[in-house]
């Protein structure tokens, strides 16, 4: 039992895969399902690739995608199995490592290989630990956080061979496929990162926060609750655990609480600032600097100041 | 039918303090998590839509008795809990494998509904790995759910889009955080809670061979943090501080 099987449904995820599984010192497969511009990029960051086409496969379908990716494990024998850790590889995750009977990790942010084992890196108790963990079964199931690892350069020398597998009778049927409105906005790579909480008592106020990041030059992201409860801004620009995990020169912090769900997505900044009305608000002992201050009249002087 | 939800018992992370980088559990008191919370929630919505019995099933230690009251308020019917102090030690793999035995033995499932990820680990397994063992197809990050006989249709949201699919009943469905607000049971819910019928097992009342633990924990430590914490008093003081972190004004 020897290699790395890689496989996402998203191309930039499947790349950084290939990344993360060079920290595994074993022969690297990547399998591409119904994608033959994925099989061809994948080849030429130099991957073995395997291509599945089935249209019988589909995507939504985790039980069967599942089972199909586990025919493969089957015959190519890898002792790691590595998944993105975006939705769909989360779902499928579970589901292949009960078929596989592997030990799985999901949301894993690094692998390390320390005494010939390979560490799995990974946020803990919502966030306020990292655990180093190590798969004890044979073969081992990963799923890789988003944006861990760099999309490896173009080398060719890769090679692209087709593999095929049962598929059995669905019971699950896809409806209907809908694009999430995206503004396209990434920000895990913004270089400085405007990030607002609920201490934003009125949306008008948004315009002023969006305002101010355009004069520093930065992005606008939030807590989970300003995009799922109040929807008041997209959920790409969530920070923290079930969000982006960001890593800016410089954060300002605009009423937000500092909770661990939404700091282990901020605490990689190099320099953080933090506003917020309660002077013993938990985010300042995340901060480099603070500001005790209302937005309501703090937000309109910064931007009139700049 | 019936709608199985499954609940875990978690520490309460608010109450999580970190003493020399190690967290420290010891008389943290149980409870819920959010999102369990959200999967409840939904049971009780389609039982009243559907005339559903809502029942809770849920794994952990002796804590659990106490720490599942709140959800039977929310509006379960009755519970099925496994209690064992070995629980706490199990990882994602042999819980469901508990779960999904429990589940085996109720009859007349419709829906077994998960949480995206329990509060404390969020591996975000169980639900996955429970669909296998029972050979049920399963739709994960649920928004919404609609019962028309003997299927479901379920709206998604995954990465980049909103996907709708029909999947054969009985089947698992695993909802996204916040689909949904969950209501928050009386007093008078709370009381009765402690009456509704509960089955109360152990691990010795399962057929199941225990397997070795599929993860091992080397370390997990809070994360050295090193801030400065300066105080700052004013709005230009703030802008000396962005720009020689190296923000430029454009
Ligand atoms: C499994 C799980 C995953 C989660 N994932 C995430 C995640 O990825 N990201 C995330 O953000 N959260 C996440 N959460 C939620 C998280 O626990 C917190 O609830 C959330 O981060 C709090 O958001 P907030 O700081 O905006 O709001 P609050 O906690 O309400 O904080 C608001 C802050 O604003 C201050 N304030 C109020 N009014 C003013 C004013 N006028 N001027 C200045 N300051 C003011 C208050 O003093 C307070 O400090 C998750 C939770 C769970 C259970």
């Amino acid at each position: 039992m020897l290699g790395v099987l890689v496989w996402s449904v998203q191309t930039k995820l499947a790349c950084e895969l290939l990344s993360a599984a060079r920290e595994i010192d074993q022969e690297v497969f990547a399998l591409a399902i119904n994608d033959d511009a994925q099989a061809e990029s994948l080849a030429q960051k130099g991957a073995q690739v395997f291509r599945l086409n089935n249209q019988s496969l589909e995507i939504a379908n985790t039980a069967s995608i599942a089972h199909a990716i586990s025919q493969v494990v089957n015959q190519l024998n890898p002792e790691y199995i590595l998944l993105s850790s975006n939705r769909r590889g989360k779902e499928l995750a579970g589901r292949l490592a009960q078929i596989i009977n592997a030990g799985c990790l999901s949301d894993v942010r690094a692998l390390v290989s320390s005494d010939g084992q390979i560490e799995c890196v990974r946020n803990a108790l919502g966030g306020a630990t990292i655990a180093h963990q190590v798969i004890k079964t044979q073969q081992k199931l990963i799923a890789i956080s988003a944006n861990c690892y760099e999309v490896p350069s173009d080398q060719g020398g890769g090679q692209v061979q087709d593999i095929s597998v049962k598929v059995e009778d669905s019971k699950l049927r896809l409806l209907s496929t809908q694009g999430k409105p995206s503004e396209g906005v990434d920000i895990s790579s913004a270089e400085v990162v405007v990030a607002v909480g609920q201490g934003l008592e009125n949306e008008e106020l948004l315009e002023t926060v969006n305002k101010i990041a355009n004069q520093i030059g930065g992005i606008v992201g939030c807590t989970k609750p300003i995009a799922t409860d109040r929807k008041w801004l997209g959920e790409e620009r969530i920070i923290g655990l079930s969000g982006a995990t960001c890593k800016p020169n410089v954060a300002l912090l605009l009423g937000t609480s500092g909770q661990v769900q939404f700091s282990v997505g901020i605490r990689d900044a190099d320099t953080i600032v933090a506003v917020d009305k309660d002077d013993q608000a938990n985010v300042f002992t995340l901060a480099d600097y603070y500001l005790v201050a209302d937005l309501n009249d703090f937000l309109p002087k910064l931007s009139t100041s700049l | 039918m019936k709608c199985i939800v499954a609940l875990k018992q978690i520490p309460d992370l608010q109450q999580l303090r970190i003493r020399n980088r190690e967290p420290v559990l010891n008389d943290i008191p149980y409870t819920l998590g959010a999102i369990d919370k959200n999967a409840l929630e939904l049971g009780v919505q389609l039982k009243e839509e559907l005339d559903w019995e809502v029942v809770v099933i849920s794994a952990g230690n002796e804590e659990l008795e106490d720490t599942i009251k709140e959800a039977l308020a929310g509006g379960a019917d009755n519970s099925f809990l496994l209690i064992d102090n070995q629980i706490d030690q199990m990882d994602s793999a042999e819980i469901a494998s508990l779960l999904a035995e429990m589940i085996r033995r109720s009859e007349d499932i419709g829906l077994a509904i998960f949480g995206e990820g329990s509060g404390d680990n969020y591996t975000g397994q169980v639900g996955s790995r429970v669909a296998e063992i029972l050979g049920w197809p399963q739709a994960g990050y649920a928004t919404s759910v609609s019962v028309d006989g003997s299927t479901a249709k379920v709206t998604r949201a995954l990465d980049d889009c909103i996907e709708e699919v029909e999947l054969d009943l009985p089947a698992v469905i695993i909802v996204s955080a916040g689909l949904n607000t969950p209501r928050i049971p009386s007093v008078m819910q709370i009381l009765k809670a402690g009456k509704l019928p509960k089955e109360i097992i152990t691990l010795d009342d399962l057929s199941l061979v225990s397997s070795a633990n599929q993860i091992e924990t080397v370390s997990n430590l809070a994360p050295i943090a090193e801030r400065k914490q300066i105080k700052i008093g004013s709005v230009d003081e703030l802008l000396n501080c962005l720009e020689s972190a190296g923000v430029e004004r454009r």
